[in-house]
């Protein structure tokens, strides 16, 4: 009846993951509860979950984003601890535990972290940029967060109910096969990842046709935001790619679930197949990571330095040129593999060459801060930040792609190094960076710039404390993954890299506080006129926080850095321009579609999990007759009044006008 | 214009309606949904094929390695495959058809041509499950070897492919038939048969590198 489920899937006899998830259940019970009793359920359940606003969506992938980031940190904070103790030490956790520590942190912090914050970002920002009211599919794009989400939950009932996977972020078979992993854990991983695919997937696609098909009148491709285009070649990235970890995802669960001998020892099957078809997936994955970082970067330091982004048609070259060959470098994973020197020579120097655009984006951020008047706010040191972290990535990337010397270095802590430096230095920097730059564009108000900056320094500092020592354990031969190690020379370094962690943390620390402080003096970091970095894009037109209908008339876009044109214009001749003619606007209705479907998904991965197939069955058809009823309604959007409209504007109008005439009198 | 835009329709209600659109701001400057939905509808099959694609590359990849067990020589009955691509391709004109019908709010020929889509990809599935069948009882089921892992997966993830497909036409007639012609019913309908084709599209390269290759071999 219940498949391989029994009270012994509960780790009564572990007390870390026990400890753990009570504190978590106690922590969900708490929020249910408190949200329950303040009566904000039926609210939450009106404006956010059934939400199909793009902006709603995009604030709630960051949320999931955050959240997630907490508990893949606790994962990092672990891991360096055990390896600061485990010097001729068994340590503190136990090798079985220390190896599912590992293989959930890189799942989470991948896949559950910066995935849900870019894409969040994307979808919160590209509609207002381009000028529009929504993204192309509204109810498509719920879908696909709650599947995001499925996921996320699914890894982390692991914690509670069975075990994750022991076999690292990525599952390498043989080790990920049946015969050597027999528990639930790999089973966690692919049916979470299987879920939240589709979700990512369904955003990829919903985010391209926007860029593509949906502009504000006169918004022509080389007029669009630096932002836009990076969503639009990540978004392509995930569209082409995401698909070939579905499939390869796929092949595992066969020969797991069916006894297929697609990647097993025996009867034919080819391991290093699975090597070749996850890192096809897996290269182009780290550009869909980067490419939107890289998009934030360029507003914002447009923004920052008061100047047009330097370079905006070959920062669009470049753009596209990483988007193809990202598809071209994948074997540098496994240069060890024995594929000989013709072939690993390509992928070296291919390695190298896509080094170029990335160079190319650099030089035009320093060539936009050039002669700019930068104001140093917290956004922008997030960036600074990155342009300098990111290119040690970078050269220390470059050194990896050279074969001899990645067949001295693969596997070991020096490779970790190096992938910490370019995911943390560019993608979370980025996400960072946006989250504090948009920010007020969702919520109405800045964050505390103090504590910004305070909690970007500790982020800074940690992660050099925390990572260079590894580049030195690496040469010194120390390689990833190790419980306990009994090289005395490797000790110190370990200490100081969790000394870094711990600084990470009160950086982390830090920005909690910088939530909290900013939403209790929020009266005082208004943001009143909609405009608060003197911004140059299309977002900055609209109200912070934006109507739900984003734009009360569309603007027509007559240059590149649209709202810069239109504020200037108001400049010079001291005035807004005319009101316009105010119309009823028509949005999509909210559905619970997304959230529905996602609870079945979630009960279908479970009951895969456990071999539970009543269970599956059942979740099938629940999911089947979800659609059927989405596709059965007959009124899918409703209508805002005109004189609502006019209200928004109007007030909007007022404040805007008020910071011009302020700005006419001090000239 | 091609069938597939005569069939979608050009009538997105808000047009009629004189009312502010959501996506555009006056109606000539404006994208239709007509176009939207399509377009989003290719790039989930471009997704798709790149799915395929993956399974193909394991299937060419593992092609030799039969592990002692029976080659595609010794399996496949071109006889059998050949009526399974003939019934498909039919199925094609028929879905085709069926978009004309639904244009031409034309109750006989659309639901006529949607029956006969259905009586041909039951057929072809029919066939395919024989087929499939017939060589697990011969002792050549997906666990014999990596060659028939990639075999059952790319030709199964295919026929799963025409099964949804059928689940899909039969909520399509139903839909038409309690809402009738609608803008949107017809949106979906123009999804439902490029989905149709691009199966089609599919089981060509199937049928060129799974069998006629594995026959030739």
């Amino acid at each position: 009846m219940w498949g391989k489920l029994s009270w012994a899937a509960i780790p009564f006899d572990q007390p870390i993951p026990l400890i753990a998830s009570c504190v978590v259940g106690l922590v969900i019970s708490g929020v249910l509860a408190f949200v329950t009793l303040k009566g904000w359920l039926p609210y939450l359940w009106r404006e956010w979950i059934t939400s199909v606003d793009h902006k709603r969506i995009g604030v709630m992938y960051v949320l999931l984003a955050m959240v997630m980031l907490l508990r893949g940190f606790i994962d990092a904070i672990m891991m360096r601890s055990q390896q600061a103790l485990a010097f001729r030490s068994p340590g503190y956790l136990p090798p079985e535990h220390y190896d599912q520590i590992f293989s959930a942190h890189g799942t989470l912090m991948i896949f559950f972290v910066a995935m849900p914050f870019v894409i969040g970002l994307m979808n919160f920002v590209v509609p207002l940029q381009l000028g529009i009211r929504d993204v192309a599919f509204p109810t498509l794009n719920s879908v696909g967060f709650w599947l995001t989400a499925t996921g996320a939950l699914l890894v982390n009932i692991s914690l509670f109910v069975g075990e994750f996977s022991r076999a690292t972020w990525l599952p390498y078979p043989p080790l990920s096969e049946l015969k050597y992993s027999p528990g639930v854990g790999v089973d966690y991983y692919l049916w979470a990842l299987e879920i939240s695919g589709v979700g990512t997937l369904v955003a990829g696609i919903n985010l391209i046709t926007t860029v593509l098909k949906l502009h504000a009148p006169g918004m022509t491709y080389m007029r669009m935001p630096m932002f836009c285009w990076t969503t639009l070649a990540s978004n392509l990235l995930i569209v082409a790619a995401f698909p070939i970890l579905t499939a390869t995802l796929t092949m595992l669960v066969l020969d797991r679930y069916l006894g297929f001998h697609f990647f097993t020892n025996e009867a034919g099957g080819n391991m290093m197949m699975f090597m070749n078809l996850i890192w096809a997936w897996g290269h182009p994955e780290v550009y869909i990571l980067i490419l939107p970082a890289f998009g934030v970067f360029s507003e914002v330091v447009a923004t920052f330095s008061n100047k047009p982004l330097f370079g905006y048609r070959s920062m669009v070259a470049a753009t596209m040129v990483i988007c193809i060959l990202s598809f071209t470098v994948w074997l540098h994973h496994f240069f060890t593999m024995g594929a000989g020197a013709d072939v690993n020579a390509v992928f070296g120097i291919m390695s190298m060459v896509i080094a170029v655009p990335t160079g190319v984006k650099v030089f035009n951020w320093l060539f936009t801060m050039y002669g700019g008047r930068i104001v140093y706010s917290t956004p922008i040191l997030w960036s600074i930040g990155f342009m300098v972290t990111f290119v040690i990535g970078g050269m220390t990337g470059v050194l990896l792609a050279v074969p001899p010397a990645d067949f001295v270095l693969h596997n070991s802590l020096f490779l970790v190094a190096h992938f910490h430096n370019v995911i943390i230095g560019g993608v979370i920097f980025g996400s960072f960076a946006g989250y504090t730059y948009w920010f007020p564009k969702a919520f109405g108000f800045r964050l505390h710039e103090g504590l910004g900056k305070a909690s970007f320094w500790c982020w800074i500092i940690g992660f050099y404390v925390a990572f260079v020592p590894l580049y030195v354990l690496g040469l010194m031969g120390m390689t990833r993954r190790m419980q306990h190690y009994d090289v005395a020379a490797w000790h110190p370094w370990l200490l100081i890299a969790a000394g870094g962690a711990a600084i990470i943390l009160t950086g982390i620390i830090l920005q909690i506080a910088q939530l909290t402080v900013s939403i209790r003096r929020r009266d005082q970091l208004r943001d009143e006129t909609g405009d608060p970095w003197n911004g140059r894009s299309l977002e900055w037109a609209t109200p912070s926080p934006p109507p739900a209908f984003n734009f009360a008339v569309l603007p027509r876009i007559e240059s590149g850095d649209a709202y810069w044109g239109i504020k200037e214009r108001a400049l010079q001749q001291a005035r807004l321009s005319e009101e316009p003619a105010y119309a009823e606007i028509e949005m999509p209705r909210n559905s619970p579609t997304g959230f529905v479907c996602a609870f079945f998904a979630t009960i279908m991965g479970f009951a895969m999990i456990w071999h539970i197939w009543w269970m599956v069955g059942l979740a099938a058809l629940g999911a089947y007759a979800t659609f059927v009823v989405f596709a059965w309604r007959d009124v899918d959007e409703y209508i805002i009044p005109a004189d609502t409209v006019a209200r928004i504007d109007r007030a909007n109008r007022s404040a805007r006008s008020a910071a011009l005439a302020r700005r006419q009198v001090v000239p | 214009m091609t069938a597939f835009e005569a069939a979608a329709g050009h009538n997105d209600d808000w047009e009629a309606a004189g009312r502010q659109p959501r996506l555009g701001h006056t109606a000539s400057e404006l994208v239709s949904k007509r176009i939207i939905t399509g377009y989003g509808f290719w790039i989930f099959l471009l997704s798709d094929i790149i799915m395929f694609s993956a399974f193909f590359a394991a299937y060419a990849v593992l092609v030799g390695n039969t592990a002692g067990g029976p080659s595609g020589r010794e399996l496949f009955n071109l006889r059998n495959v050949g009526l399974e691509t003939a019934v498909l391709l039919v199925s094609s004109f028929t879905v085709g058809l069926a978009s004309i019908g639904a244009q031409a709010r034309s109750g006989a020929w659309f639901y006529g041509a949607m029956a006969a889509t259905f009586i041909l990809g039951a057929v072809f599935l029919s066939i395919e499950i024989r087929e499939f069948a017939s060589m697990a009882a011969r002792g050549a089921g997906p666990t014999r070897s990596a060659f028939l892992s990639a075999f059952f997966t790319l030709v199964g993830c295919h026929g799963l492919h025409i099964t949804i497909g059928l689940l899909w036409l039969l909520t399509m007639m139903a839909q038409v038939f309690a809402k009738g012609y609608r803008a949107d019913i017809l949106r979906r309908m123009l999804c439902f048969s490029l989905f149709w084709h691009a199966l089609d599209i599919i089981w060509v390269a199937i049928f060129t590198v799974v069998y006629l290759m594995g026959a030739a071999q």
